[in-house]
């Protein structure tokens, strides 16, 4: 018998500590894994126990309940056993590509991974020729997880085509969109996948260093890269000769400070230089120019954790989910006031409609969905009748709506769309880096303004004002920090005038053509 | 579910341990960043007294240094109190009730933002995500993070994070 209970972040502040130490307790001759999470987070803990070669889940488990569980035997008819974790309907449902070992194994423990496919990606890839090896990413259709959608073959191909005495791979784990957790959920609990991807991306570019930057919010993903890339180093998947092919990649840690602009590549860059972390100019591109003026792969960890598989499957695999550029599987964030909130990965395509009210169970209060926003703080705030749309770039981008890192939040219609609009351009005035004034003075000058329309004063003139403000802005900042935070405003305003205690729909269209985040 | 009594995270300030750990990490690249926060993790702030001994390690003008300590949250200048509370003030919490979690910490701790309690206990900071918007409302204690927030939970966290200094 092999008791399971997670390590994940989320399952600990839930009490998962606390049951495992009970469970040591009550049965200190049982092996005990603490693993990632799969996801199903209104059932965490969930705990699992492998009999004959199956694990069967149990859940929600509060310490309270260690006691039960143990009495009887961590029986099939406890009114918290799940049945086998692979059945589980929520999870069985989905495309797990990326996710596929998260929560099945040990995350540190490189035997677990090797046995679940873990490195066979590396070691094809270390047959290839770099090109070959850059193509292969290419051929999946994997775009960037982390917000712009930018290709990463195309990416890649770049820096690959630089010739630099050294260049660099750097991970953007600095995952600051509100809503969303899948970088820290493979951090926590799959960690080799994303060291393993890395790899990758340096023998295919030429990279012989490595950086995860990560943010200070992630104690717990911290802790476990640290730990894995210790043990990677010293089984000799990382360091001077990875895996015994005699060529070099080094990987280390990098801790962000608490700045959500750092996850704009070019302000995280700058932050790794131990500088401030600004907005650069853009051309030269991080490809070309970019840590300390070198050739620079910067890729968030979702992108980077799917690379292995694409190696191990082959990119015609990967590539056969999803739909138009939309390929593979997006790696979905569902949060918010929402009955089952947690990590669902699927091909692009499922629609969002489907997701929250059929997959998800509509919302946890039991009242209407108001509002939902897709795509981080930057994104625009949908209706419960704008919901039809499939999930992909494609169809989001024509929907008004915002693909970015996957996160959806949604809202039951107690949530006062003037107060959401207000703290969108708050939080943009906190975390804008003051490199440019539409959005250093703008975000401000919004959320006062948005104060006066609540209060009543000059209502329709202090629309238009703001109005204004949200083009200039949209228009005239240097990066999509400033030129993002006003869809969220707008489309409160044009959606939900009556929270703002204004009358009739506002004249403001959002545009189509948003730039990229 | 109570929480764990977990002792106060920070050291007093010295100024001998500081330099130690400036000439450790002064030659990494990039190392101002890993200094500064090796520099919270172990006092909790940075005492503005150091900064002349950190530029000139790495070859900066003082204002650069302050520069980037000023720029980023986490890198304080004045001690916390001997726990940092972070209250996620974000979307996916205030979906489910974050910000009256928000009201009642203040009220609670008769602080804002930013601030220390009288008796030295603890800082409250907002923090914008701590990742657990599966389980929102989120709280973070130091690094132990918590889930489903509600105000009554807050107050068997506040109460058992500390028992008596
Ligand atoms: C304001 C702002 C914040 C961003 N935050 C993140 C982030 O937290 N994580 C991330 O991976 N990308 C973030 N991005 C996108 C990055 O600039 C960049 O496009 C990405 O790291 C590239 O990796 P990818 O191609 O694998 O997505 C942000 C962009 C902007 C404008
Ligand atoms: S838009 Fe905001 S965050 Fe971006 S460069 Fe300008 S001031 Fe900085
Ligand atoms: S929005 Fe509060 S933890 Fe993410």
């Amino acid at each position: 018998m092999k008791l399971f209970v997670p390590r994940d972040a989320s399952a600990l502040s839930l009490g998962a500590d606390e049951v495992a130490a009970r469970f040591v307790q009550a049965l200190p001759e049982t092996e005990l894994v603490r693993n990632g999470s799969f996801g199903l987070y209104w059932l965490e803990p969930l705990v699992e126990v492998e009999r004959d070669g199956e694990r069967i889940a149990f859940g929600p488990v509060t310490p309270e309940d260690v006691r039960g569980l143990v009495e009887c035997g961590l029986a099939d008819d406890h009114p918290l056993c799940l049945g086998p974790t692979a059945a589980i309907d929520a999870l069985a449902g989905q495309d797990r590509l990326t996710f596929a070992r998260c929560g099945w194994i040990d995350p540190l423990s490189l035997d677990d991974y090797q046995a679940h496919g873990g490195f066979s990606g590396l070691k094809k890839a270390l047959e290839m020729t770099p090109q070959a090896m850059v193509d292969e990413v290419r051929e999946s259709g994997l775009r960037g997880r982390g917000g712009a959608a930018f290709p990463t073959g195309i990416k890649w191909q770049t820096v690959l085509d630089c010739q630099a005495d050294q260049k660099y791979i750097v991970c953007n784990a600095d995952e600051g969109d509100s809503g969303t957790f899948a970088d820290r959920m493979i951090m926590e609990g799959d960690p080799y996948s994303l060291i393993e991807g890395m790899i990758i991306a340096g023998l295919a570019t030429g990279a012989t260093r490595g950086f995860i930057y990560l943010r200070s919010e992630y104690p717990h993903s911290r802790d476990v890269l640290n730990a894995a890339i210790g043990r990677a180093e010293e089984a000799g998947w990382l360091g001077t000769d990875v895996g015994g092919s005699g060529r070099a990649f080094h990987l280390e840690v990098f801790m962000g400070a608490g700045a959500y602009i750092c996850g704009e590549e070019t302000a995280l860059l700058e932050s790794l230089e131990g500088k401030r972390g600004m907005i650069r100019y853009k051309p030269p591109l991080p490809a070309i120019k970019g840590l300390f003026g070198q050739p620079t792969v910067v890729n968030n960890v979702i992108s980077l954790a799917t690379v292995p598989v694409i190696f191990e499957r082959g990119a015609g695999y990967y590539a056969d989910f999803g739909r138009e550029k939309s390929r593979g599987t997006l790696t979905i964030q569902l949060a918010g006031n929402i009955a089952r909130p947690g990590l669902y990965e699927f091909g692009f395509g499922l629609p969002l409609k489907e997701l929250i009210e059929e997959i998800g169970g509509g919302t946890a209060s039991g009242r209407p969905v108001k509002a939902v926003q897709c795509g981080g703080p930057l994104g625009p705030f949908l209706t419960a009748e704008q919901l039809d749309l499939p999930i992909s770039y494609e169809d989001f981008a024509e929907g008004s709506a915002m693909v970015g890192h996957g996160g959806v939040v949604v809202f039951d219609d107690s949530a006062d769309m003037a107060r959401l609009a207000r703290f969108s351009m708050e939080f943009g005035a906190v975390e804008s880096c003051g490199k440019c004034t539409p959005c250093r003075v703008g975000t401000t000058r919004a959320y006062e303004t948005i104060d006066r329309i609540i209060a009543g004063r000059d209502p329709e003139a202090n629309r238009a004002l703001l109005e204004d403000l949200c083009e200039t802005m949209i228009h005239g900042s240097l990066c999509a920090h400033g030129g993002l935070i006003p869809y969220p405003v707008l489309s409160a305003l044009e959606h939900f005038p009556e929270d703002f205690g204004l009358k009739g729909k506002t004249e403001a269209n959002l545009p189509a053509d948003q730039p990229n985040a | 579910m109570t929480a764990a009594a977990a002792c106060a995270p920070h050291v007093p300030w010295s100024r001998s341990d500081a330099l130690e750990i400036i000439a450790r990490i002064c030659d990494q690249p990039g190392a101002l960043m890993p200094i500064l926060t090796e520099l919270v993790r172990r006092f909790g702030y940075i005492d503005p007294e150091i900064v002349p001994e950190i530029a000139e390690s790495l070859n900066l003008s003082r204002a650069e240094v302050h520069g980037v300590i000023s720029f980023y949250h986490d890198f304080r200048t004045t001690p916390p109190g001997r726990h940092i509370l972070r209250v996620c003030r974000a979307e996916s919490c205030q979906a489910v009730g974050g910000r009256a979690l928000e009201e009642h910490a203040r009220e609670r701790l008769g602080v804002d933002w930013h601030q220390t309690t009288d008796d030295g206990r603890f800082t409250l900071e907002p923090v914008f995500c701590l990742g657990n918007c599966a389980c929102s409302p989120a709280l973070m204690v130091d690094e132990t993070l918590y889930g489903r927030v509600t105000p009554e939970r807050f107050d068997e966290i506040t109460a058992a994070t500390e028992v008596e200094p």
